[in-house]
């Protein structure tokens, strides 16, 4: 989970009482961001509302990489949403159909609007997204067909009586112009045209608030049927894509390397990088190398800030110009800490993560895109906004690494105090003896049995005997 | 040190991060020198070899003349005539000393390794040298040095201060005004060349950042890589409850043994040194095998020394076998995964037991001699019988 927020004047006291509600309201560890998980970025995160100027040492972002998604904070998203589940699109949302999905993903984004044109009142806009990826060809008997209800086991029944718009878009855009490649049951009542991320896509719109969508049924169950077998077609690789991962055998150094695709086939363009790493983890900026097509790459600006340890982690922003059709490898070696006993999670075997690092890009379309009506399309606009037609901006999340740290033996804390300190007496034992006693002739004492094996043995030594 | 000039290129300050700890001096040294790095810490090496040859050389001549002194005074028994030491005997001790240390296989390991510890103890090397010429000042500026790279050497002052007083032939008596002066004036040599160094390190970086990353870092022991220490394993372990407290007592412990081996051995300030060299290096807060390799340097001095030795055979297996076991449970615990944090840190133990039991059999065997000097080698009992000698 991450959690970003500009902040308008005294940030740290804010931020942690930011965190703790916001962990109390969606029922998410997000109590844990302190600020050995906080960061400032320079560059990254620009407000993508109304912002004052401010500078940049007021944005605060933290990752909790080990965090993940649940029942317990669908419920409370939900909650926020006008008619809650009880009507409109929020129908659809039940936990045990979302949950049994290969990819979920939830956000909440909050910024300052203007109210209007004129832009004489600030008002705050709320923007809820849920992301869900079901894969049907492995549940669906081989199958790419998919319908609502066997999605969500639900059908939709009529609209928030709140709503402004409420509408549903499926994507029909034809592959390799072909036409009647796939069906939509029920026929749409329009269809809505964009260019989204570089390429043309058509949507069929269903909107939930016109009288005209339930007059046949009382629900509606949209249906997608392919009417041609499909061939294993792949989809297209999007323009900028990246990977990331640790390399490096044993528990003391390792590297971590990111790759950064650009599949464009003619235009370069900059990339923001931002990379979180924790204190645990030494990065030695000395070994940091950007290679592109085997050549080195030097960023345009770099912002470091070395970790501290146990208050701070590493910060490293980078902004990489990627030529067109390359990829761009960066390294960075590491070292890995001994922590103290009490600092390891329950299960230190399993490992440490690392949080993802964030590109920021403004990608260059293919396709010109034209400038669309925030008023008539909403959802297009903030989902994929764009500042000019010609590129749109992405922000792309790497996967999170999982890090094995050397671990002591936890169940030792005892023995290790009484052995160290037992070394201790030894050298303070043995050096109190020769600084406090002196030389002393000794007194005779014979007899003992063992004292004359002693000497026995110490006759044939050819030592004195005691 | 290559980290923290990366940092320095890249305009910030490499003490805002923990992974850079040495002091500005060595920055900027290394600035200019870095690319021939592997020259720097070879010729570093010899430099500490001719210091100590030359301050062995110098120091032979002032034990035979002490010698001399002591025989015509008849303060020495009249059947001691083989614990005598002659000129032929301390005739190689120098060159001894010198290829101990070149030869070592901790000195050989830690310039491979291009480890600052060279320096410290090019350092030192330096001062002993300055201390046993009887040069107070370059002696205080040597100190100075070694203190501002890593905070221990401060506890050197008390034999260096011996020493030129013995030197001086300024008595050691509390009352003595002489010996008020000369101290005052040797802790004012060494504290201003100290305050120097440090407000040029300041100048050099313009910030005090450096202290509480050098100087901190040394006193609240936070990073545990494990080393061949008792520290790092010891603070893994600790409840948080009492880390302070052993910390400060780990601290405390170092500093302790100065007081009463002055007391005890204020005829013998060389010796002190290398007693005090050694107990810096077995319980600093980050030791490493050039520490080692320093005082293992000083044995020769000490080789009429071997007849009272009571173990060495033991501790030199021990030591021998010690240290060719760390890289191997290193490997085993951190490579291979086979091997737990504790085999490690068990030689670590044995190490270090090692290392002070050394320490303790040549400082008895020290303290033995000097009986039998002065009450006669052949000892008897009230009966004629031969007699058996304890320390009680």
């Amino acid at each position: 989970s991450n959690l970003w927020y500009l902040f308008s004047h005294s940030v740290d006291k804010a931020w942690k009482e930011l965190s703790n509600i916001l962990s109390g309201i969606f029922c998410a560890s997000l109590n844990f961001i302190d600020s050995t998980n906080t960061v400032t970025p320079t560059a990254s995160f620009k407000p993508l509302g109304l912002a004052n100027g401010t500078g940049h040492h007021l944005l605060r972002y933290a990752v909790l990489p080990r965090e993940v998604v649940c029942t317990e904070n669908l419920t409370p998203w939900k909650k926020l949403l006008p008619c809650g589940s009880k009507a409109g699109l929020a129908v659809l949302l039940k936990a045990e159909r979302l949950f049994h999905s290969s990819y979920h993903s939830q956000a909440v984004h909050i910024r300052p609007i203007c109210r209007d044109a004129s832009c004489l009142a600030v008002s705050w806009e709320l923007r809820q997204t849920l992301t869900v990826v079901f894969d049907t060809f492995a549940s669906g008997q081989g199958k790419k067909d998919w319908s609502l209800f066997k999605m969500f086991s639900r059908t939709l029944t009529d609209a928030c009586p709140l709503a402004s718009q409420s509408k549903v878009y499926v994507d029909i855009s034809p592959k390799n112009k072909e036409k009647e490649l796939l069906e939509v049951t029920p026929p749409p009542a329009s269809v809505h045209e964009a260019v989204v991320q570089g390429d043309k896509r058509t949507y069929a719109v269903y909107d939930l608030l016109s009288p005209s969508l339930f007059n046949t049924s009382r629900s509606l169950n949209v249906q997608l049927k392919w009417m041609r077998p499909q061939d294993s077609s792949e989809l297209p690789t999007p323009i900028l894509h990246a990977q990331r991962y640790v390399s490096g055998y044993g528990l003391q150094t390792g590297e971590i390397s990111t790759l950064i695709y650009n599949t464009h086939p003619y235009r370069a363009f900059p990339v923001i990088l931002l990379e979180t790493v924790p204190w645990y983890l030494r990065l030695y900026v000395h070994t940091l190398t950007i290679i592109t097509k085997g050549k080195e790459n030097k960023p345009s600006y770099i912002h470091y800030q070395p970790a501290q340890d146990r208050r701070r982690p590493h910060l490293l922003e980078m902004l990489i110009q990627l030529p067109a059709n390359s990829v761009t490898k960066i390294t960075i070696q590491f070292e890995r800490a001994l922590l103290k006993w009490t600092e390891y999670t329950p299960d230190p075997n399993h490992g440490f993560y690392v949080s993802s690092s964030v590109l920021s890009a403004l990608v260059p379309s293919v396709i010109a895109m034209k400038d669309v009506d925030v008023e008539q399309s909403p959802l297009f606009t903030s989902l994929f906004p764009s500042s000019d037609g010609s590129s749109y901006f992405a922000r792309l999340y790497t996967e999170p690494l999982l890090v094995n740290l050397p671990t002591p033996d936890f169940s030792m804390p005892y023995n290790v105090i009484c052995l160290t300190c037992t070394v201790v007496a030894v050298c303070y034992g043995s050096f109190y003896n020769l600084l406090t006693r002196t030389f002393h002739v000794e007194e005779p004492s014979r007899g003992g049995l063992a004292k004359r094996l002693a000497n026995i043995i110490r006759k044939f030594r050819g030592v004195p005997p005691l | 040190v290559v980290e923290g000039l990366a940092l320095l290129d890249l305009g910030v300050s490499p003490y805002s991060g923990a992974v850079f700890h040495e002091t500005p001096l060595i920055i900027y040294l290394f600035h200019f020198l870095i690319e021939y790095a592997e020259l720097v810490f070879m010729v570093t090496d010899v430099l500490t070899a001719v210091a100590l040859y030359l301050a062995i050389q110098d120091f032979n001549k002032v034990v035979f003349r002490k010698q001399k002194l002591l025989i015509e005074l008849d303060k020495y028994a009249p059947d001691v005539a083989e614990l005598i030491r002659t000129p032929m005997e301390m005739h190689y001790i120098p060159l001894k000393v010198a290829l101990f240390y070149l030869l070592n296989p901790y000195t050989v390991m830690s310039c491979v390794a291009k480890s600052t510890c060279a320096i410290n103890n090019t350092v030192i090397a330096f001062f002993i040298l300055a201390t046993i010429k009887g040069s107070a000042f370059l002696s205080a500026v040597f100190l100075a040095l070694a203190t501002y790279q890593s905070l221990y050497p401060l506890t050197l002052f008390a034999p260096a201060l011996l020493y030129l007083l013995q030197r001086q032939f300024i008595p050691i008596k509390l009352k003595s005004k002489s010996f008020w002066l000369y101290t005052m004036q040797y802790a004012a040599l060494y504290l201003c060349s100290l305050v120097v160094i440090i407000c040029l390190s300041f100048f050099l970086l313009n910030s005090w950042d450096f202290i509480p990353s050098v100087y901190g870092f040394i006193l609240s022991v936070p990073d545990l890589t494990p080393n061949i220490g008792l520290f790092w394993y010891f603070f893994a372990e600790m409840f948080e409850h009492f880390s302070l407290f052993f910390v400060c007592v780990f601290q405390i412990n170092v500093f302790f043994y100065t007081i009463p081996l002055a007391i005890k051995l204020k005829e013998h300030p060389v010796f002190f040194m290398f007693v005090q060299i050694a107990v810096i290096s077995i319980f600093k807060s980050y030791p490493t095998v050039g520490d080692v390799a320093l005082y293992m340097a000083f044995l020769p001095v000490w080789s009429h020394l071997y007849r009272f030795l009571r173990n060495i055979f033991i501790l030199s297996c021990v030591l021998i076998v010690c240290s060719l076991l760390f890289p191997v449970l290193w490997h085993l615990w951190i490579y291979a995964g086979s091997a737990n944090s504790n085999f490690y840190y068990a030689i670590t133990l044995t190490f270090n037991i090692g290392q002070i039991l050394l320490i303790s059999d040549y400082f008895y065997a020290f303290l033995r001699r000097e009986y039998y000097l002065t009450h006669g080698l052949h000892l008897t009992r009230q009966d004629g019988t031969e007699a058996m000698l304890v320390l009680k």
